[in-house]
């Protein structure tokens, strides 16, 4: 059978590749850039792919299909990793029967994010293995080798990619898919899976037994291989920032290292004995430079302005030469804006007249807060308009809390916005509270992507729909409008001052597809249709 | 560094099919034998806002962007994306806009990029064979005439210095 063919592809595009050709049997998610193309790119290539509601259904899905034994991938970007974090840390101590890889793609720079968290933590925190690819070979191959460490301890594994490693284009040398996988199997572990104290304390335990043999194992792993340069200057990086200190110092030495926790202590330390000066480069957070110092090696590290943003090669010049000189500011680009004609225009239009302040969440609308509307007080995470607008009702003066109104999108609220409400209605403000949910039906900043409330699945197949509204009366709000806001017809803003008038609980579903979407959904409706007609 | 590198910076608005050169500049390069890479920031910027994508091949290319003051070539949709772009370009690179193409000779405006790359490759050891076929793949069939036509019209019409 010849060796497939060589591919130009990104590392979202080669994680994709790798879980295909690795037999992964579920690949879970909620869309978040850079992770976002991982799962669609699963499912293109015939994987079983599918999005969740947020990041930790996502991974206790994936967990359920690796308690059964099957290979299962969960991808997020950084911050959806906090919303798993509650299964992460426990799962640490249950471990797997099957393979469970996290794919976690952080963002340092904040392309596209609203912090730029070192993820590196949390395989710390957690105690799960992490490896960290610097190209989309490594992607690929480190996917095959997350597999292997989380069967042979059965724990799960951290792949942490980060944007410039997801969204870059590298050559990919792809192997022959593997043999079939085992099929799923459900063998009875009470002891290891239910995590009570009694069953839990000695969990613990064997999961450091278990970290204590991989760091052991790690000290001759492959994943951590040394380029040989010269005796006066080592260099020690992981990730991208081992490409950019290769272009920056291209003689050398360098330990670079591919599974990053736990660490393969004695190999750094050999590693840094052996050259004069020795220098971690990193980006974000001195993750690898605090644990090398602690463990009593000497190394340099960067100065604390490297430590925000991302890292390139002149920065990394910068480094090496120990210049903390300013940087040359960037040229401001154009920022991005709400697409004209977009419906969110005529909402924040409405918010601005009215002098609302307006507790916001994360999504497209979150461009609500650059001119010309400016039309946004607060955005911290998914979800938070809701806990973030009561709050602000319950102390703030009557005339200032009777203007108070959450902003959230519609994936955003299936994602984390529904425990919000019902925080609403359990505790309502003494002048109730306007909630405002903007339903384009779509995830539109990640690309435009399904979600329980389209009624379709990953792939645009139909599959049950969550209506917004229904959901919305169910838990007892009796004020619930549904308005598509229009230019030329002002019934949104009508039902916005009615509501903020009322002092009572009300929810407003803004209800307009996504422009963008628009020639998509008549496609995918029409060819409803002709199926229907079929049957 | 071994061997030489070509760095090209492909820049315009979120849109204008900046993304899609990039694909098609690199899917050359790959065929052409280059290593390659390519690389892009994605998210926000979808929405209007500048985008820029950087393209490297040689024998062994190490980081996947392109460092400001290192670009051989700078290629540009939008006439306001200039000078963000301008600190890329190396001294003596080469700066390469919308003024390389007559539009009249565009038959679909929306092949801007297309034409530019066009413009470009007249600068690069890359085969026209590569290009057309990179051309062909890269987009739905029924734009291939359309495609070559720019392509050809920016490749010509920078050789003979327009």
């Amino acid at each position: 059978m010849p060796s497939p063919k060589r591919q130009l592809l990104s590392g979202d595009e080669a994680i994709a590749l790798a879980a295909r050709d690795a037999g992964v049997a579920l690949g879970t998610g909620y869309p978040g850039t850079p992770s976002t193309e991982i799962l669609e790119r699963f499912s293109e290539l015939g994987g079983h792919g599918q999005w969740s509601p947020n990041e930790k259904v996502a991974l206790e899905v994936a967990l359920g299909a690796a308690f059964a034994g099957a290979r299962a991938i969960v991808t997020m970007k950084h911050v959806g990793l906090n919303v798993a974090a509650d299964p992460l840390f426990t799962v640490a101590y249950t471990g797997v029967s099957g393979g469970l890889v996290v794919i976690s793609a952080d963002d340092p720079g904040m392309a596209s994010s609203q912090n730029e968290q070192d993820n590196r933590r949390y395989a710390v925190a957690a105690g799960v293995p992490m490896l960290e690819p610097a190209d989309s070979q490594e992607a690929y191959d480190f996917v095959f080798a997350a597999f292997e460490i989380s069967e042979r301890w059965k724990l799960p594994v951290i792949l942490r990619a980060t944007t410039r490693v997801c969204h870059s284009y590298t050559i990919v040398q792809p192997r022959s898919p593997g043999g079939a996988a085992k099929p799923p199997h459900f063998e009875r572990d009470i002891r290891g899976r239910v995590m009570i104290p009694a069953y839990a304390r000695p969990a613990h335990k064997r999961l450091r037994q278990k970290l204590a043999e991989i760091q052991e194992w790690n000290e001759t792993s492959s994943m951590n291989r040394v380029v040989k340069g010269g005796k006066q200057f080592g260099i020690i990086t992981s990730g991208i920032s081992f490409m950019h200190a290769r272009e920056a110092a291209p003689k050398a030495s360098m330990l670079k290292l591919g599974f990053t926790y736990p660490l393969p202590m004695k190999k750094i330390a050999k590693f840094a004995k052996g050259v004069d000066r020795c220098v971690v480069i990193e980006e974000g957070d001195p993750y690898l430079v605090d644990a090398i110092r602690a463990a009593g090696i000497a190394v340099e590290g960067k100065a604390e302005m490297y430590r925000f943003g991302e890292l390139d090669v002149p920065r990394v010049r910068r480094i090496l030469d120990h210049d903390v000189s300013a940087e040359p500011a960037k040229p401001p680009g154009k920022p991005p804006q709400l697409c004209d004609g977009c419906q969110y225009r005529l909402v924040f239009d409405s918010l601005r007249k009215r002098d609302c302040i307006v507790a916001g969440d994360i999504g497209c609308y979150t461009l609500g807060v650059l001119q010309p509307f400016e039309a946004l007080d607060s955005c911290v995470c998914m979800g938070a308009s809701l806990g973030v607008g009561l709050g602000l009702r319950h102390v703030l003066p009557p005339e200032q809390a009777r203007r108070v109104v959450s902003v959230i999108g519609d994936s955003t609220f299936v994602h984390s916005g529904i425990s919000g409400l019902v925080e609403m209605v359990y505790n309502p403000p003494p002048d109730g509270h306007v909630l405002i949910i903007l339903d384009n039906a779509t995830t539109a900043m990640t690309g435009h992507q399904e979600h329980p409330g389209t009624g379709r699945k990953l792939d645009h197949e139909p599959t049950n729909k969550l209506v917004i509204e229904d959901l919305v009366r169910s838990l007892g709000v009796k004020r619930v409008h549904v308005v598509e806001p229009r230019v030329g017809v002002n019934d949104f803003d009508r039902v916005l001052g009615e509501c903020l008038a009322s002092r009572e609980l009300c929810v407003i579903i803004a209800r307009r597809p996504c422009l963008l979407i628009v020639k998509r959904l008549r496609e995918l409706e029409a060819c409803e249709c002709d199926t229907k007609e079929v049957k | 560094m071994t061997g030489k590198l070509t760095n090209v910076v492909v820049a315009g608005l979120g849109g204008q099919g900046v993304l899609k050169a990039s694909d098609i500049l690199a899917d050359v390069a790959v065929r052409a034998g280059f290593d390659v890479k390519k690389s892009e920031i994605k998210g926000m910027s979808q929405r209007g806002g500048s985008v820029s994508s950087d393209v490297r091949f040689g024998d062994a290319v190490f980081s996947p962007m392109v460092s400001p003051g290192e670009a051989d070539f700078l290629l540009v949709l939008e006439p306001t994306q200039v000078e963000p772009h301008r600190h890329y370009l190396k001294p003596g690179g080469v700066l390469i806009t919308p003024d390389a193409v007559n539009p009249e000779k565009l038959a679909n405006k929306k092949s801007l990029n297309v034409a530019l790359l066009g413009a470009l490759s007249a600068h690069l050891p890359l085969p026209e064979a590569e290009w057309l076929a990179a051309l062909r793949e890269g987009f739905r069939p029924e734009f291939f005439e359309h495609n070559q036509q720019a392509f050809l019209s920016g490749r010509n019409g920078q050789k003979t210095g327009k």
